[in-house]
């Protein structure tokens, strides 16, 4: 394998990673600091993706778009808290799992009938559309740049807020103990309220951003949200830094397993055995990471509460 | 007296029964099974308008009977696709079966519609297994099969002096039958055939591995959503500037090309029929769909449209008696109907003998992105698994 082809396969599996970490990221939080298994992460992103590309059509810019779409997530994932999800938080993980995949099949349904079956078209922004030459002879779109360049910025930003703010280290307190960060004086109401349209806000970030990269369809949000379960069940749940870390290690694992899994195999078994197994072994090997970890670390790699 | 009572009550129910089979059914009853639901919704909505489309233009009627459609989701679920089925048949007591767009639900399906004698018009899905092997006097397809778009393809990109080409399916059964249909017919140097995940949303590495091959084409079999992510990444990677992009008709057809948009412009795919082809069925149809549903139609609701006129020509040919199966299978298999695609008969196995056309994405004069038809790449085209198929009188 050439240089160029390595570092263009580096810069994919950095790019998938950061995609990732921005839904992992939100689920996480949800999921460590409020004791909820929310199956609805999915559907926040798909109807985040849904509103940045209707606003980005309607405003007739990509960036108004974004912001727009953003703003809508959050106020609706905000909403989505104080009627529906509140309610769900005292109860078992079973009634949370059940109670939240209705709301995803409620979201998929409404999707449909408010915007129809087909996938909505969502154009890249001008002057982004295509290849931008990094180095002699290598050449990589500038669209999958920006991705990199606002995942990067979304998890400074997450870093600089859990580490740096007062909220954040009301957050921390609640993924490590939740009831001795209420009888600390926490206000653990307003936290989740926050934390949850800020979770919905990233989903918007990550299908805003995928949405011209992807299709902008019902069920969207289900095929990636397993790979977010992924990625925080292996950086260990409740940790921004796991997630980090996970959904880097899930790109590294998942794109070198496209690309030298197969050759490896064609090395060792020649072409017929490898066009066989390559892509078998490829698609399940996040999952064998997965395992790994678990078995190692059961309570992942960086686990929140102590 | 009460006795020959209930004998008389008998003796003419049995003769109005012994009548009636004699006599023309009073309605024909379509079971329209189809995906509504679920990332492949769009492409069973458009098989329903299609065939609605054609039963409102012949006045809510299918052969001179009135046509009452029972229109029921398979949700892409096998196992829901089988109950629901067993309903249309059972409980609805249905003439006709049509609508199934995926080729595994149709294979779950198809058994126990053959059992019931009940007649199945493909509207889509054309697995080769019903086209060899396991064809049947019960299926029809007024389709296609699976293989003959990747065939027409493969005989473009030969014709067309293409020395490199990339390969790019998905690891499913059907993946590889495609671009086995593919290399049927292209004979040159293949640099790259990679196999991806059923569900892969992101192409980089692909793109990647793409480049590096520096293939002259690329054929892709990406169905659906999968097509979309492809697509997309493959213009923003900009290595539409180094390889031509072809795919079958549904890679390119209208579903896919509203979700893309520009990026789509230049993309050739192959199919059995254009929106734009020139005759007389193909026009009319066109121009009703856009005016009762507001967007251009897509193959798929060509062949619900297909379906419909189909059972219209076979149920009008046999005088509407749908009850003698043998009479009402000569009738299909004469293929008593004008189709949108022109030419149009069925072989020996039920799938069609047909014309294959290469399409371009392109503007069109009121500055749509849409297919436009380029010329015909194969003629009088049978499928590639009819020799396996002895028909069962």
């Amino acid at each position: 394998m050439s240089g160029i082809l390595l570092l263009e396969q580096l810069l994919n599996s950095l790019q998938f990673g950061l995609m990732l970490f921005l839904l992992a990221a939100g689920l996480t939080l949800v999921f460590g600091i409020m004791d909820l298994i929310n199956l609805a992460h999915g559907s926040l992103y798909m109807i985040g993706a849904y509103l940045v590309a209707t606003i980005a059509a309607a405003s007739g810019s990509f960036w108004i778009g974004l912001a727009g779409g953003v703003a809508a997530s959050a106020v609706l994932g905000a909403v989505l808290e104080c009627t529906v999800v509140r309610r769900l938080y005292q109860r078992d993980h079973l009634s949370q799992v059940l109670g939240t995949f209705a709301l995803l099949l409620m979201a998929n349904e409404g999707v449909r009938m408010i915007w129809g079956s087909q996938p909505l078209m969502m154009p890249m922004p001008a002057g982004l559309s295509g290849p931008v030459e990094l180095l002699p002879g290598f050449s990589y779109p500038a669209y999958r740049l920006l991705i990199i360049g606002a995942g990067l910025a979304v998890a400074l930003l997450l870093y600089v807020l859990v580490t740096r703010t007062r909220l954040g280290m009301q957050v921390r307190a609640g993924a490590s103990n939740r009831e001795m960060a209420q009888a600390m004086g926490a206000d653990v109401r307003r936290l989740f309220t926050l934390l949850f349209a800020f979770g919905a806000a990233l989903c918007a970030v990550a299908g805003g951003m995928l949405g011209p990269l992807l299709a902008v369809q019902v069920g969207m949000g289900e095929s990636i949200l397993i790979l977010a379960f992924v990625v925080i069940v292996i950086g260990g749940i409740g940790s921004i830094r796991g997630a980090l870390v996970g959904a880097l290690l899930v790109g590294l694992v998942d794109t070198a397993g496209r690309t030298v899994v197969p050759m490896l195999f064609e090395l060792l078994m020649g072409p017929a055995a490898a066009d066989n197994a390559g892509p078998a072994v490829a698609s399940i090997l996040i999952y064998v990471l997965m395992a790994a970890v678990l078995f190692w670390k059961p309570r992942g790699l960086f686990p929140a509460r102590g | 007296m009460h006795a020959s009572l209930r004998f008389m009550t008998a003796a003419v129910a049995a003769a109005s029964l012994s009548a009636g089979a004699a006599q023309a059914a009073d309605a024909v009853k379509v079971g329209l099974l189809t995906t509504l639901s679920g990332p492949g919704a769009a492409l069973g909505i458009d098989i329903r308008d299609g065939f609605e489309l054609a039963v409102k233009q012949a006045g809510g009627t299918l052969g001179g009977l009135k046509a009452d459609v029972i229109v029921a989701d398979d949700q892409l679920s096998p196992d829901a696709a089988k109950q629901t089925a067993d309903r249309l048949l059972k409980r609805d007591r249905v003439d006709f079966m049509t609508g199934i767009v995926f080729s595994n639900i149709m294979l779950a399906v198809g058994q126990p519609v053959f059992q019931s004698k009940t007649f199945y018009i493909s509207a889509n899905a054309g697995p080769s297994q019903y086209a060899g092997a396991q064809c049947n006097p019960y299926f029809f397809s007024a389709s296609y099969q699976n293989d003959t778009m990747d065939e027409a393809a493969g005989k473009v990109v030969q014709d067309r002096g293409f020395k490199k080409v990339a390969l790019i399916a998905p690891n499913y059964p059907a993946g590889k039958d495609h671009l086995a249909g593919f290399k049927r017919f292209y004979k040159g140097e293949i640099v790259m055939e990679d196999y991806t995940q059923l569900n892969q949303l992101d192409y980089g590495a692909e793109l990647s591995k793409l480049r590096a091959s520096q293939a002259d084409a690329v054929f892709i079999f990406l169905p659906g959503g999968l097509g979309v992510n492809f697509i997309k990444q493959f213009v923003g990677a900009g290595l539409n500037q180094n390889m031509k992009l072809f795919a079958p008709g549904f890679s390119g057809d209208e579903d896919v090309i509203r979700a893309v948009g520009e990026p789509m412009l230049g993309l050739f795919n192959t199919s059995q029929w254009a929106h734009d082809m020139d005759n007389a069925a193909n026009k009319r149809f066109v121009a009703d769909f856009e005016k009762a549903y507001g967007r251009l139609p897509t193959m798929y609701a060509s062949q619900g449209y297909d379906a419909a006129r189909l059972i219209d020509g076979a149920v009008r040919k046999v005088n509407g008696n749908l009850k003698d199966k043998d009479a009402l299978r000569k009738a299909l298999e004469s293929a008593p109907f004008e189709s949108v695609r022109g030419a149009f008969r069925f072989d020996a196995n039920h799938y069609p003998i047909q014309d294959y056309y290469l399409r371009e994405v392109v503007k069109d004069a009121q500055g749509r992105v849409t297919n436009k038809l380029v010329g015909r790449v194969l003629e009088n085209h049978a499928d590639a698994y009819v020799g396996e198929c002895k028909m069962p009188s």
